[in-house]
């Protein structure tokens, strides 16, 4: 699997994503830069955790304009796979690959803790290692990460099965009291129509590695491998 | 010209830092306060525009990036700086 790690300016877990891919699996994996206009083909492309352009207006208002995501966003129209962690996710919904938007965490404050997620669908290439309902166990650092959508496009989501990943307890019940950042439906992780696009802020990428006591992460990048 | 643009968040989007100063401004003695919402201000200046051009011109620049319209509204005033 050929896959692309972008890099903008203030990306800080794209190290990470990079590490996962290219050591761990074993997977051919390059450096995209943000001023690239041209995208080689790829099977995989990420966009990373970190604050891109500072968070500056809004996490991924200006990312969202730079010019590699212009091929990005065609990429992801003709089918190819995007994974965005955190920021990466802020990007996709600003971008408009994905509904909704990223506010501000209901307790204003930045969230940096494990948090166990319920998988809701392993019908995407993401997810199709894990069990339906599987509980994962995935750290969380964010303080725009409340996931909104309104009441019509929340339940289109669930009626196309694009809710892939919710907040929840370990043993998979997910409600209010689960919810860290006051994300509607807490809704961790959401994906597009085909299912080729994935956004979620939990970030896999730092649960991967097997020096890690926790490698929860692994399921994403093992479903990903997989279904390549 | 100078464009003032305000960007808050939509009504029905919660707004916890508006809550937070709202329960701290009737907790310092103003019982009154009914309601705060926090935004953003910005001022853009504009050079070689007619006013009628700078209206469209700045609507488009809050749709496109300015404000997320998803969660957020916003608002604008022109004025004319000669």
């Amino acid at each position: 699997m050929k896959c692309g790690v972008v890099v903008f300016p203030g990306s800080n877990c794209d190290h990470d994503s990079y590490h996962v891919l290219k050591h761990l699996y074993g997977q051919e994996t390059h450096w995209i830069w943000h001023k690239d206009q041209v995208l080689e083909p790829f099977d995989l492309i990420v966009l990373p955790g970190g604050f891109s352009y500072g968070d500056y207006l809004r996490p991924g208002a200006i990312a969202r304009f730079s010019p590699i995501m212009k091929s990005i966003i065609k990429y992801a129209n003709a089918g190819g796979r995007v994974l965005g962690i955190c920021n990466g996710f802020q990007i996709l919904v600003e971008s408009g690959l994905l509904p909704g938007a990223l506010r501000r965490n209901a307790s204003q404050k930045f969230i940096c803790k494990y948090v166990h997620l319920r998988v809701e669908s392993n019908q995407t290439p993401y997810t199709s290692r894990c069990e339906k309902n599987a509980v994962l166990k995935i750290p969380v650092a964010h303080a725009e990460g409340g996931y909104f959508v309104e009441p019509e496009t929340l339940k289109a989501l669930e009626d196309q099965d694009r809710i892939i990943l919710r907040y929840s307890d370990a043993a998979g019940r997910s409600d209010a009291t689960t919810n860290p950042n006051g994300s509607v439906g807490q809704i961790a992780g959401v994906a597009n129509a085909e299912k080729n696009v994935l956004g979620m802020m939990p970030h896999p990428e730092r649960c991967a590695d097997p020096l890690w006591p926790d490698r929860d992460g692994r399921y994403i990048f093992d479903s990903l491998i997989h279904s390549s | 010209m100078l464009a003032k643009i305000h960007v808050t968040l939509k009504k029905g989007v919660l707004d916890p830092q508006g809550k937070a100063v709202h329960h701290a401004l009737n907790d310092l003695g103003y019982p009154e306060v009914e309601g705060v919402q926090i935004g953003k201000y910005m001022e853009i200046r504009l050079a070689g525009v007619t006013s009628d051009e700078a209206e469209k011109r700045v609507q488009e620049m809050c749709e496109k990036l300015l404000a997320n319209t998803v969660i957020e509204s916003y608002r604008y005033t022109l004025e004319s700086t000669e």
